[in-house]
């Protein structure tokens, strides 16, 4: 996996395809429907690829991530909806919001670790999220949020559809670039010594503390973004969305897609949004299913789909060989 | 001042079920050192069983209770058996998400089995309720408490005197060494998984005359519950115990004293200061390591 990374040949093509592929898709697509659901796993994306830098690279369990993906949205939705902010300004003061929320939030939380760390992240996502509950006169309490305004540019705005599906994606790729560089950089090699082995790294003199920090930031803006653009897509939010369900939820993409891989966190992404979709025919049956594919996933397949169906491919291969 | 004895008592009947459903999460992870994020869901198998066995088919109490507690013991026997023994890669985020895994399925399975609306049940018994004070305190909270003593009671006699129970121990100090020394630790295992189930069972079955019975009455409960074993230190018993109680009372007089919305918050918030300042928990003799 060190290896692509410093094939530049191999790695612009993929950025090609991606490209190449998202502009297809919308121009090909016609039923909104569709349409929509693609964009849910654009936003979608956003969160996994924020969450994988903390989990995937630093090794660092989030079980509220849910907050910042509210954050991003309740401030965005209180500042341009119930202030009248131009909507752009209120993404900047949002994710300045997620940031700060982090730095204090992640100061005392990342010296935990293991179970302790998915306990004390879990502790402040269930805070936000009981803050979103009650503050009514500012978020709307428990029944929600309304009168958040569209996106525009100018005179051009974004309505729901095609034009919103490109402007996610576009977020997904410039992001997808962002992420890449860091995992090249410095910083990104102390997270990878972090992963490996704590001590070691301080040892070597990564300030360990100082780096996870900057990424749980990193994490956290991203997911501010994503809140951000799901609020001004369906225009009504409710706290049910960002709760305890949506920090697993979010955990879930990231390890199901595979972690430590940028393109896991598009397929988590994806069969995430999609499952739900796939299962509605289930009807009644729809949360056991997908509580039951969570967990044969994790218990068959730990690694994550990307690598468990690698495995399975190759074990296949093996065999015909034979 | 009847006000405050009034939140008091409340707060001591509330906490007596965290008390009982941290007990279940901590014996657990002592021996096995698995968080259970499906605990709830035991609690909540434990109150609707009560629903259908006693409201429904009116069978008598004790018998109600002994075939819920039962139930609830089979699905954590095969909840272990089939979802925690073949787990191949035991680390926090997998065991996590399998067990989040679980208690959706059992979420779900409760929605199918007995519906989406909340059922209330009538207390265990028609007994006039007692005034101290001017505070007053109904049945159903003294059977409750007490259940939560004899649960507790009855768990410690069981590790300090059984053999079954020394050997659970040994399997929490030391997998390994446990093995050498001829303990089967997957039976322990199993064994813990059962503990904890029908510990959940019970909380579910006492809380269950003084709450409204729905499918997803577990989440929260199991929440709570953990965070009352983590005030209390992780794997302790007693700690648990206390834990639970100074919860329930802090949250009731929370409730009473700033607003019933802030509720919900203060057991996540003292969560946090407990992880900040003392992760051992506020009875830790020593400093506990923060692995």
């Amino acid at each position: 996996m060190r290896g692509i990374d410093f094939m530049p040949g191999r790695r612009s093509i993929e950025n090609v395809l991606f490209v190449v592929v998202v502009v297809l898709m919308g121009a090909v697509v016609e039923n909104t429907y569709i349409l929509q659901v693609m964009t849910f796993i654009g936003i979608n994306t956003l969160l996994a690829l924020g969450l994988n830098m903390l989990m995937g690279y630093a090794g660092q369990v989030s079980l509220g991530h849910g907050a910042f993906y509210g954050l991003g949205a309740y401030g965005t939705a209180v500042l341009s909806g119930t202030y009248g902010l131009s909507p752009w300004l209120a993404l900047v003061c949002a994710v300045t919001l997620a940031v700060a929320v982090a730095w204090v939030v992640g100061r005392p939380t990342l010296k935990l670790s293991g179970y302790y760390l998915g306990m004390g992240t879990l502790g402040f996502g269930m805070i936000v999220h009981i803050l979103f509950r009650e503050a009514g006169t500012v978020t709307g309490g428990a029944s929600g949020f309304v009168g958040i305004p569209m996106l525009g540019v100018g005179t051009f705005v974004f309505e729901g559809g095609r034009s919103y599906f490109y402007l996610v994606w576009a977020v997904v790729f410039g992001t997808i670039l962002i992420c890449r560089r860091i995992i090249a950089s410095k910083t990104g090699r102390a997270l990878a010594a972090i992963h490996g082995r704590e001590n070691a790294a301080i040892a070597l003199g990564v300030d360990a503390h100082s780096v996870k920090l900057t990424i749980f930031m990193f994490s956290a803006a991203l997911g501010a973004v994503a809140g951000f653009l799901y609020a001004h897509f369906v225009l009504f939010i409710s706290p049910d969305s960002f709760g305890f369900m949506a920090s697993i939820k979010m955990v879930t993409m990231v390890v199901i897609g595979g972690m430590a891989s940028v393109w896991g966190a598009v397929l988590g992404a994806a069969v995430i949004t999609l499952l739900p979709e796939v299962l509605h025919g289930f009807a009644d049956y729809e949360m056991i299913v997908f509580g039951a594919i969570l967990m044969g996933v994790m218990i068959f397949m730990p690694q994550g789909l990307t690598r468990g169906l690698l495995d399975q491919y190759e074990r296949y291969r093996k065999k015909r060989a034979e | 001042m009847a006000d405050l004895l009034q939140y008091f008592f409340s707060g001591i009947t509330q906490g007596s079920i965290y008390a009982v459903v941290a007990i279940g999460l901590s014996m657990l992870y002592r021996s096995t050192e698995l968080i259970n994020f499906a605990h709830g869901e035991f609690a909540m198998f434990g109150a609707l069983g009560l629903v259908t066995l006693w409201g429904h088919l009116h069978l008598p109490l004790p018998l109600a209770f002994v075939l819920t507690v039962a139930g609830v013991a089979c699905v954590g026997m095969v909840f272990e058996r089939f979802a925690l023994r073949p787990v191949k890669d035991p680390n926090p985020i997998t065991l996590v998400i399998i067990t989040v895994g679980a208690s959706i399925v059992f979420r779900g399975v409760a929605m199918k089995v007995w519906g989406k609306d909340p059922v209330a049940l009538p207390p265990f018994s028609n007994l006039e309720s007692i005034e101290i004070a001017g505070a007053v305190i109904v049945p159903q909270s003294l059977y409750i408490v007490g259940a939560a003593l004899v649960l507790a009671g009855t768990l410690h006699l069981f590790f300090r005197y059984t053999i079954q129970g020394k050997a659970m121990t040994a399997c929490a100090v030391n997998k390994k060494a446990a093995w050498l020394t001829g303990i089967p630790y997957e039976r322990m295992g199993l064994f813990a998984v059962l503990i904890s189930a029908v510990s959940g069972a019970v909380a579910g079955i006492f809380i269950a005359p003084v709450t409204m019975n729905t499918y997803d009455m577990g989440t929260m409960l199991g929440l709570k519950g953990f965070c009352a074993a983590m005030i209390g230190g992780l794997g302790s018993l007693w700690g648990a115990f206390a834990g639970g109680i100074l919860l329930g009372v802090l949250e009731s007089l929370g409730a009473g004293l700033i607003s019933s919305g802030a509720k919900d918050a203060i057991a996540f918030v003292l969560l946090l200061l407990i992880l900040y300042l003392c992760p051992g928990g506020l009875f830790a003799q020593k400093s506990a390591e923060r692995f």
